[in-house]
């Protein structure tokens, strides 16, 4: 075994080690909170050297290659961006911090090994050590409002039913290919691909990344559990398992090939009713974490315009998109984190003359929300452009009409919220202050997401190389 | 590419005057003093104008090819390059917005006194889209500054606006949006039928006709509701109202142009086929347009409104000769587009002066202040006959080369406009005659100051200028006007044929 192939992974498993360890001292939270940024830094830096690697390893059910390391870049960038956000970690109670660090790097670990699995079982394990870290973390909220029992509960009921149709399904595909091997499937399903058992087997499989993006109909969970889960755990959920799952699906999908009739159209219908569904309910909603849940329903229905595509133009255009939704959300992320002043949920009202309160604040999440909504050049118009392309490409004329008209609309409350933070006047609301970090994170984020709108080339172009390599 | 004839200034004119408002808006960030803010954004205002002037003096007047043009890549993998260029179908446009921006500047010297360093950073951001839109060439470039340039207006109106600003800047918003995201849709279907952004190299290609249809009725949608055409209009008197006076002027005189500009720069050298189908259609709701707005308009009480109405009827004449597809109506239709620029823009910013000293905008409140402020007066009384298309003024020449050109074509479609130029004339005067010499005036308003004539003064000459000598502008059009006229002819020829 080559075990130049698995250091990233090595790399996460040491951090949550070492932060068991941690667990076992008295540190201050101050301390500890330093040395998780400095080395989630590191894990960044490690993953960055990592890209260009490439092989086979564990008897073939483990494939590091460009698409993989692509992804897990950015899993440990979101990993990375996540911690500075939480630097004073109010959600949570002291004594529990080293815990929180530990399991977000299980998790991180179990998303890392997730986007390199090639074997369904390798898959299914490496999900379920993603997921459990998080039905731990999020009813550690300290008591700072929120329902995080009702939110835990939820999320584990739903996670567990998701992975258990997940796993019934590989059972379909395997009793169909007798095997698990997806580079074995992909031949023999190109025969299968007539028979309507098959698309069903997939899409039974592809339920357990639904869940963690937040496809309808496995999208009850998003909304009560972003609005009882701590504000800094709600931004690792809500970003980085859906980088995993768009991996997975792209994974999943490009088995089916171009002749899948069946499983597009599927899709179609699954991405029509979760943007106009998300777009839909998050017209009415107060709490900001509650939108932005809404919200991404609806920008899962987005991406899974390029998955549908089934094409490397489809596939590059997801993952573009979903970098720029890592980016742009943990914008709207870091506002929240920053004005909840012990941890609370903010709602848009909380909100209210940002602009005066804050003017770097507000200036972000200006660009935040109107790059979720789409308007250029940030990042999130650059995305739409070239889902909306792909698919048109496709012939799948309706459903970019549809994803058009739910553009339109989604303009209506993520405007809300620009209008709450520059309409309107503080009426009392208190100053926030933001430290170095919080700073150089807030121009970090701007920067970036207009940077990825205005230049996408090198990124569009390495997504592709990334994209061919899995369907080839 | 052929189309192009690329700038020979020795300096990237087009990108100079796009960008360096943008460049001197995020300098203002490091200015302080709202003094200093104003100063600085006036000269970097000031600045691009002077700039965009050797557009003009160096214009070759004998090529429909567009100038100055600069080309580069900018997404390799899709085809999207940065291209830039004018031709006289969009020269006038440029230099129009970037005359009008430091006007706005001293027009908010002192209307605006909270939060001056940004509204005046959005009035910056927003002359780089403006600047922008007009001269790109390549369709996502258009669209990137069509939408860049929602959120500095939305600001403008949502943080500086009137007391119902949310609503207005709200309504704005979403109807921009919702037609704009079918301009996407054209866009990329066009893309995919012919492969290629460029604006010039989509008009070479023929497209079917069922094609043509939906792609004009698509950009038709996003083009209308900006132009606005009734039934398409609502949010514009909203949005005029609350909107402060900059802001205003840059709606009407800018904003607005932008759909008409639209209409002959995609709809009719793309989609010829379609534009000569649905021209029947265009004529009918631009009719309706200019007889509901003028009606509407006699109605009001609010001075801003009623200018807001009377933008709706101007622009239904422009959509009229835009469709007429005759040299008169496209000239006169792209003057008027100017005309209105430079009319209601001035006409806004007499609003905004009288509304600075009495802090109301109706009619009433404002009436009967000839003798207290005769200069006030003098230019609006000369704005309002503009208005009104009164012959020596510059909306003359433009509605009479509409009108001879709807005439030539369609005798009945130019019978139907005579009433709309009628009502034109009557809300105009009702207005004049309430403002200047209804009732007892309010003693304690002080006539113009010179700030105040200075920044009025240009758009008098150009009143004057454009009325009594339209030769200079209309000869830079002639080339790009016949050359649109062909290819709306060939384009049908070729359906004859089949």
């Amino acid at each position: 075994m080559d075990f130049s192939l698995f250091i990233p992974e090595t790399y996460l498993l040491l951090l949550a080690l070492f932060f068991f360890c941690l667990t076992l001292w008295k540190v201050s939270a101050d301390r500890i909170q330093g040395v998780a940024l400095f080395l989630t830094a590191v894990g960044v830096v490690i993953s960055l050297a990592a890209v260009h690697v490439s092989g086979e390893t564990f008897y073939r059910a483990y494939r590091v290659d460009l698409f993989s390391q692509l992804f897990k870049v950015l899993i440990c960038l979101g990993f990375f961006l996540v911690v500075l956000l939480s630097r004073k970690l109010k959600g949570i109670e002291e004594p529990l911090q080293p815990e929180f660090f530990m399991f977000f790097s299980l998790s991180a670990l179990g998303l890392t090994i997730l986007v390199s699995s090639v074997e369904l079982l390798t898959i299914f394990v490496a999900m379920e050590l993603s997921s459990y870290p998080l039905y731990i973390l999020i009813p550690m909220r300290s008591r700072s409002g929120g329902q995080p029992m009702e939110a835990g509960i939820k999320y584990i009921i739903f996670g567990a039913a998701a992975t258990g149709i997940m796993i019934f399904g590989m059972s379909y595909v395997f009793g169909l290919t007798q095997s698990t091997y997806l580079a074995d499937i992909l031949p023999k399903m190109s025969v299968l691909l007539k028979e309507p058992v098959s698309a069903v087997g997939l899409l039974l499989i592809l339920s357990g990344f639904f869940f963690k993006l937040a496809v309808v109909p496995l999208h009850f969970w998003t909304p009560d559990v972003y609005e009882g889960t701590a504000n800094e755990t709600v931004s690792f959920i809500a970003t980085l398992p859906k980088l995993a799952a768009v991996a997975l699906m792209l994974r999943i999908v490009s088995l089916a090939g171009a002749g899948s009739v069946n499983l597009v159209q599927a899709l179609v219908l699954l991405a029509a009713i979760s943007m106009t569904f998300g777009n839909l309910a998050a017209l009415v909603q107060t709490d900001l974490k509650r939108l932005l849940a809404y919200s991404s329903i609806a920008h899962a229905g987005y991406i899974l315009l390029g998955v549908l595509s089934l094409n490397a133009a489809g596939f590059s255009a997801a993952v573009y998109h979903i970098t720029a939704y890592l980016l742009m959300n943990l914008a709207c992320f870091l506002v929240i984190c920053t004005v909840s002043r012990e941890g609370e949920n903010v709602s848009i009202a909380d909100l209210a003359g940002l602009y005066r309160r804050s003017p770097l604040l507000a200036f972000t999440l200006a660009v935040g929300a109107f790059a979720l909504a789409g308007i250029p050049p940030t990042a999130g118009f650059t995305g739409k452009l070239f889902l909306f392309t792909a698919a048109l490409n496709q012939g799948h004329l309706a459903l970019v009409v549809i994803a058009a008209v739910n553009t339109a609309i989604s303009i209506y409350y993520y405007l809300n919220i620009v209008r709450s933070a520059y309409g309107h006047d503080p009426d009392g609301l208190p100053e926030v202050t933001l430290s170095f970090s919080n700073r150089v994170l807030n121009f970090g984020l701007i920067l970036v997401i207009l940077l990825l709108g205005i230049l996408p080339t090198w990124f569009i172009d390495l997504a592709k190389t990334a994209c061919k390599t899995i369907l080839s | 590419m052929d189309f192009l004839i690329p700038n020979q200034l020795g300096y990237p004119i087009l990108s100079t005057i796009i960008f360096l408002p943008l460049a001197g808006a995020v300098v203002l960030f490091f200015l302080r003093g709202e003094k200093a803010v104003r100063l600085w954004s006036l000269i970097v205002s000031l600045a691009t104008f002077i700039l965009s002037l050797p557009l003009y003096f160096y214009f070759d007047k004998t090529t429909h090819k567009y100038q100055f043009a600069e080309h580069l890549p900018w997404i390799p993998s899709f085809k999207i390059h940065y291209t830039v260029g004018v031709d006289g179908i969009s020269l006038l446009l440029v230099l129009l917005s970037t005359l009008l921006i430091p006007i706005c500047v001293l027009a908010s010297w002192k209307y605006i006194d909270k939060r001056v360093k940004e509204f005046h950073f959005s009035l910056l951001l927003m002359e780089t889209a403006c600047v922008g839109v007009f001269s790109a060439l390549d369709f996502v470039l258009f669209y990137i500054f069509f939408e860049a340039m929602l959120v500095p207006m939305y600001l403008l109106i949502a943080v500086w606006g009137g007391p119902d600003k949310v609503y207005a800047s709200l309504k704005f918003f979403i109807y921009t949006m919702a037609g704009s995201v079918f301009l996407l849709v054209a866009m990329i279907a066009l893309y995919l039928n012919a492969g290629t952004f460029s604006i010039p190299e989509l008009m070479t290609h023929t497209y079917s006709f069922t094609f043509q249809c939906w792609v004009f009725l698509a950009m038709g949608f996003a083009f209308a509701i900006k132009v606005p055409m009734a039934p398409l209009h609502t949010w514009l008197p909203a949005a005029h109202v609350e909107a402060p006076t900059a802001g205003s002027v840059i709606l009407a005189s800018i904003l607005l142009k932008l759909g008409t500009y639209g209409f002959v720069r995609f709809c009719l050298p793309i989609t010829p086929q379609a534009s000569v189908f649905f021209a029947p259609y265009v004529y009918a709701i631009s009719l309706l347009s200019i007889i509901y707005g003028g009606y509407v308009a006699l109605g009001q009480v609010d001075m801003k409104r009623l200018i807001a109405y009377s933008s709706v009827a101007h622009m239904g004449f422009v959509t009229l000769g835009t469709f007429v597809f005759n040299r008169n109506g496209l000239e006169g239709a792209m003057m008027q587009m100017i005309n209105h620029g430079v009319t209601t823009g001035a006409l806004f910013l007499c609003v905004g002066i009288i509304y600075e000293r009495s802090h109301s905008r109706l009619i009433s409140v404002n009436s009967g202040i000839s003798k207290i402020m005769p200069i006030y007066i003098g230019f609006l009384g000369l704005f309002s006959l503009s208005s009104m298309a009164f012959p020596g003024t510059n909306s003359f020449v433009g509605e009479l080369l509409v009108l001879l050109g709807t005439f030539a074509e369609h005798k009945w479609v130019g019978a139907l406009v005579i009433p709309g130029v009628v009502l034109a004339a009557a809300y105009m005067l009702r207005l004049l005659q309430k403002i200047a010499w209804g009732g007892e005036g309010n003693p304690s308003f002080s006539d113009m100051n010179l700030r105040e004539i200075i920044y009025l003064a240009p758009l008098v000459i150009f009143v004057l200028w454009i009325g009594f000598s339209p030769g200079p502008f209309l000869e830079v059009m002639h080339a790009s006007v016949d050359h649109l006229i062909q290819q709306v002819q060939a384009g049908n020829a070729a359906l004859l044929v089949k």
